[in-house]
C-alpha cells in the first residue's frame, strides 16, 4: 500500500496548518483582553492548539503533540473561565508558541529539539498546579496517546483460564445510538470460540412489538486466551446502559484465576465492534520516521517563491490578454496593403494597443503586490515582547494595513522595519515613570502607518516618546569627526546625523536596538531598495520615521538627463532640485574638487562628462544644469548638458548582460529602441569621493 | 458503494481520513465543521458519519444531536475520531447519541477495520 508515500504528503499539509494554527494562537494571545478573554477568540486558539496536538499524534511526531497537549490543557482551563487570563499565563503560552513552530521548523532538517519544549513544559505544569482543582482534571486532560497498548499484558497471565462466560442485558433504548449486539458478538468471536443463547424471545408480544427497542438479553460464553480487559472493551461503549457480567469459565483442574479486580473500567472506549484498535498508536508510531522525513525543506518556511494571488486580479489579467489580442488582429489588418486612407484606423489601433499595454503593466505588477499587513503582522508580538523587556508600556497601532506592494520589496524591507520599530522602543519611548513626570499618559503609542504617494509607497514609524536628543547627537556627530566643531546644522540635518555610518547615540549598546548595528544599516538597506528614509522629531513629542520606497524594483520613475549624446536616468527619488549656477557661485578646492553653496551649504560637483570620459556639449557650469541627488546623506550636484523628459523605465540588470559597473545600477531600453544606462546616485557619490577625497574635509574647509 | 461523511476542521485530518477511506473503497464526503455536515445531511443521506469533536460553529456533540434528529440519520452509525478521551466528553456524546468513540492518535488501518465492521 502506497500509504507511506501519501502520509509523506499529508503530513506536509498538517505542518503548513499547523504553523496558520500558531499564527492564529499568536494573534489570538496578543488580542485577548487580561482578566475577560473574549470567549470566540479563547476558542479559536484552544481549537489550534487542540488539532496540532491531534494531528500531531496521528503524523507521528509526537514531541510536538506531546508539548501541545500541555499547552492545550492550560488553554482549555482559561477557556473553561476556570483559570483567569494572566500576563503570565500569556507570555508562556506565547513563548510555547514560538517553541511549536521551532520544533515544526526542525520537522523539516529532521531531529527535533526538545530542549526547550522541556523546559516550558515544567513552567506550564507548574502554572497548572498553582490553581488546585483545576489541573490534570476534567475531559481533555488526558495525555494524547493514554492508550499505548500496555506491553505489560502478557505478564498477567495468571489471569487468562479457558475464556468467559457473559450475561449481557443491553437496555431497551440501545439500537437509538446504532450499536447492534450482533456487531459486538461478532467481535467477540474474533478472540475465540462464542456460544451465544438468547434470553427473553419467549416472552416477546408481538402486538407491543417496537421494532427499535431491544427487549432481548444474551448469555454467552467465549473461549478463549483473551483476558477480561479485552471482553470489557466489546462492551465498553455500551456499558452503562446495559447489565454486564463477566465470569470466568470454571477450569477443570479448578486453577481459576482469581476475580480480577474490577478497577479497569478501559481507557479506550472504542466502537463495540473494534477491540484491535487499542494497537493503533504502536502502528503510528511505527510509521513516524517515514513520514518525518518526508517533509520538503524549505516548504514550512516563509521565503517561498510562490505567491498566492487573489483570483480577481488573475481574471483582470485574462481579460486584458483578451483586449489585447483583439487589438492585435485589428492591427495585423493594415499588414498587407496599406493605403493612407486607414491612416485614421491605424492610430486607433495603436491608441487601444498603448492603453492595453498600460492595463497590462498595472494588471502584471499588481499580481506581485501584497498587502504590507504581511510585514506588519510581527510587530504585535514584537513590540509586546520588547516592551515588556524594557518595563515599558506600549499600545501599537497599525494603519493602512491593507496597502500594496511589491512583494520583493515587502521581503526586504522586514528588518529594516523591525529595526526602526526596536529603536523607537528602546530609545524614543519613555518608561512609564518618565512618562508621568512629562505629563504624558503612561502607556506610550507606537504607530506604522503605511499609505501610498504617487508612485511610491512611504511607511512611517511614529512614536510619542521623548524625541531625538539633538544636542547630544550633535555633540556625538562632532566627537565623531561627522560635522565640523563650528559647522552649523538646521535641526532637521541634526537628525538625520543618526543615519550616518558609525553613528549610534547609545550610551552603551543595548541588547534590544544595538545588535551592533546602527542606523545606517537600516538606510543602507532601505536604499538598496531604491528607497529612503529620513527622521523628523520633536522634543519631548515623539518622533516620526518615513520610508518611502518605489512600489516596485522592476520599474522606476526616472528622469532622463543627457550629456552629449548619451542618455542617463536618474532616480527621480534620489533627485532633490534641478538648478542652474553661476560660475562664480563655484570654488575651485585643491584645484580639483569643485564645490557651489546652494543656500546654507556647499555641495560638491560631479562632472559626469570627466566620470565617464565621454563628450559633453560644454565643460562651462554656465551652460549646463546641476541635478542635486542625495544619497546616503551626502547630495552632490551632478553637472548634465539637458535635462530631457521624465518616465517610468523597466530596469534591465547590467550585470546580467554586461558586468557590474561603478555607478551604474542597470539599464534600459528608451522608446526610440536606444539603451540608456540608470545612474546608481550612492555608488557615483562613492566614485567620486574615491577620485576626489573626503567631502567633509572639504566642506569644513570652505566653510 | 458505500458513503462516509467525514468531519473535521483541519485539513491534514480530513485529507487523511479520505485519502484511507477513498482507498478502502468508500465515497467520503467532507465538511470542515458540524454546521456544514449537517446542512449537508439535510438533503443527503450517507452510511457513515464520522466527525471530530472540537469544531467551530457547531461540534461534534451538537453534530450528532442534530443528526438524530433527522429521521434518515435515526439509525446511520455515528462515530467520533477525536483527541478526546475523557470520561465526560464520551458520556455527553454517547448520550447525543453517537455510535462509538475512537481516539486519536488513530492507525489509518485500524480507522478502516473499525468502519467496516460497523458497515458490515
Amino acid at each position: 500500500m502506497s500509504l507511506d508515500v501519501n502520509m509523506a504528503e499529508i503530513a506536509q499539509l498538517f505542518i503548513e496548518e499547523s504553523l496558520e494554527g500558531l499564527d492564529i494562537m499568536e494573534s489570538g494571545l496578543l488580542n485577548l483582553d487580561l482578566g475577560a478573554a473574549d470567549p470566540e477568540t479563547m476558542n479559536a486558539i484552544f481549537r489550534a492548539a487542540h488539532s496540532i496536538k491531534g494531528g500531531g499524534a496521528t503524523f507521528g511526531f509526537m514531541e510536538i503533540s506531546e508539548f501541545a497537549h500541555h499547552v492545550e490543557t492550560l488553554l482549555d482551563e482559561m477557556r473553561q473561565g476556570e483559570r483567569p487570563v494572566t500576563r503570565e499565563g500569556v507570555d508562556l503560552l506565547l513563548q510555547s508558541v514560538d517553541c511549536i513552530r521551532e520544533m515544526i521548523g526542525c520537522l523539516a532538517s529532521g531531529e527535533v529539539d526538545t530542549a526547550r519544549a522541556k523546559e516550558l513544559e515544567s513552567q506550564l505544569e507548574a502554572m497548572l498546579k498553582q490553581n488546585p482543582g483545576s489541573a490534570a482534571e476534567g475531559g481533555s486532560a488526558a495525555a494524547p496517546a493514554p492508550e499505548q497498548p500496555d506491553p505489560a499484558e502478557s505478564g498477567r497471565a495468571e489471569e487468562i483460564g479457558l475464556g468467559w462466560t457473559i450475561r449481557f442485558r443491553p437496555g431497551r433504548g440501545i439500537f437509538r445510538s446504532c450499536n447492534d449486539p450482533l456487531r459486538m458478538f461478532r467481535a467477540l468471536e474474533s478472540l475465540g470460540e462464542l456460544e451465544v443463547r438468547v434470553v427473553g424471545a419467549d416472552d416477546l408480544d408481538f402486538e407491543d412489538l417496537d421494532p427499535e427497542e431491544c427487549r432481548l438479553g444474551w448469555d454467552l460464553e467465549l473461549r478463549t486466551s483473551s483476558d477480561r480487559e479485552a471482553v470489557e472493551e466489546v462492551f465498553a461503549w455500551v456499558a452503562d446502559e446495559c447489565e454486564l457480567d463477566i465470569d470466568p469459565i470454571p477450569g477443570p483442574a479448578g486453577d481459576v484465576p482469581a476475580a480480577v479486580e474490577n478497577d479497569a473500567s478501559p481507557e479506550t472506549e472504542e466502537p463495540a465492534a473494534a477491540p484491535q484498535s487499542e494497537a493503533a498508536p504502536a502502528r503510528v508510531e511505527a510509521r513516524a520516521p517515514a513520514a518525518r522525513s518526508a517533509p520538503k525543506p524549505g516548504a514550512s518556511g516563509q521565503e517561498t517563491g510562490s505567491i498566492r494571488v487573489n483570483i480577481d486580479k488573475v481574471d483582470a489579467l485574462i481579460n486584458l490578454v483578451g483586449e489585447l489580442v483583439i487589438t492585435q488582429s485589428m492591427l495585423s489588418r493594415y499588414n498587407g496593403d496599406f493605403d493612407f486612407t486607414q491612416i485614421q484606423g491605424l492610430r486607433e489601433g495603436l491608441t487601444q494597443l498603448s492603453r492595453n499595454t498600460r492595463e497590462l503593466q498595472e494588471s502584471v505588477m499588481a499580481i506581485r503586490m501584497l498587502p504590507i499587513s504581511f510585514a506588519f503582522s510581527r510587530f504585535p508580538r514584537l513590540v509586546r515582547d520588547t516592551g515588556n523587556a524594557l518595563g515599558k508600556n506600549v499600545e501599537l497601532r497599525l494603519v493602512g494595513e491593507n496597502t500594496e506592494l511589491d512583494k520583493t520589496v515587502l521581503e526586504k524591507i522586514g528588518d529594516p522595519l523591525v529595526h526602526l520599530v526596536r529603536n523607537s522602543l528602546d530609545h524614543g519611548l519613555e518608561t512609564p515613570e518618565e512618562r508621568l513626570a512629562a505629563g504624558k499618559p503612561e502607556t506610550g503609542v507606537l504607530e506604522l502607518n503605511a499609505y501610498h504617494e504617487g508612485g511610491n509607497i512611504v511607511i512611517e514609524v511614529i512614536d510619542d516618546g521623548a524625541g531625538i536628543n539633538k544636542e547630544k547627537v550633535l555633540a556625538k556627530a562632532r566627537e565623531r569627526g561627522l560635522v565640523g566643531p563650528d559647522e552649523q546644522l538646521s535641526d532637521d540635518r541634526i537628525n538625520n546625523l543618526i543615519f550616518m555610518a558609525g553613528f549610534s547615540t547609545a550610551d552603551e549598546v543595548s541588547d534590544l536596538s544595538g545588535r551592533g548595528v546602527g542606523m545606517d544599516v537600516v538606510r543602507r538597506n532601505i536604499a538598496d531598495l531604491g528607497g529612503h528614509v529620513s527622521v523628523k522629531s520633536e522634543s519631548g513629542v515623539g518622533s516620526t520615521f518615513t520610508i518611502r520606497l518605489p512600489l516596485t524594483l522592476a520599474i522606476l520613475d526616472g528622469q532622463l538627463v543627457r550629456v552629449g549624446k548619451e542618455s542617463y536616468i536618474v532616480s527621480l527619488v534620489s533627485i532633490v532640485e534641478t538648478i542652474q549656477v553661476c560660475a562664480d557661485k563655484v570654488n575651485q578646492i585643491a584645484g580639483e574638487s569643485e564645490l557651489f553653496k546652494l543656500r546654507d551649504e556647499y555641495l560638491p560637483i560631479v562632472r559626469l562628462h570627466e566620470l565617464f570620459g565621454i563628450e559633453a556639449d560644454s565643460t562651462r557650469i554656465d551652460d549646463g544644469l546641476l541635478v542635486v541627488v542625495e544619497a546616503n546623506g551626502q547630495r552632490v550636484g551632478v553637472f548634465v548638458d539637458d535635462l530631457q523628459e521624465q518616465q517610468q523605465v523597466v530596469i534591465k540588470s547590467l550585470e546580467a548582460n554586461y558586468r557590474q559597473m561603478q555607478g551604474i545600477s542597470g539599464a534600459t531600453i528608451l522608446g526610440d529602441g536606444t539603451v540608456a544606462l540608470i545612474l546608481d546616485v550612492p555608488g557615483l557619490i562613492q566614485l567620486y569621493f574615491d577620485r576626489h577625497g573626503n567631502p567633509q574635509h572639504s566642506a569644513v574647509a570652505v566653510a | 458503494m458505500q458513503s462516509v461523511l467525514a468531519v473535521d476542521d483541519s485539513a491534514s485530518i480530513r485529507s487523511l481520513v479520505s485519502y484511507v477511506l477513498e482507498q478502502a473503497g468508500y465515497d467520503v464526503v467532507l465538511a470542515e465543521d458540524g454546521q456544514e455536515a449537517l446542512d449537508y445531511a439535510r438533503d443527503n443521506t450517507v452510511d457513515l458519519v464520522l466527525t471530530d469533536i472540537n469544531m467551530p460553529k457547531l461540534d461534534g456533540i451538537g453534530l450528532i444531536k442534530g443528526l438524530r434528529k433527522l429521521p434518515h440519520y435515526r439509525f446511520v452509525p455515528l462515530l467520533v475520531l477525536t483527541t478526546e478521551s475523557g470520561t465526560d466528553k464520551k458520556m455527553e456524546g454517547k448520550a447525543a447519541g453517537a455510535t462509538g468513540w475512537i481516539v486519536k492518535p488513530f492507525d489509518p488501518v485500524q480507522l478502516v477495520g473499525t468502519i467496516q465492521k460497523v458497515l458490515s
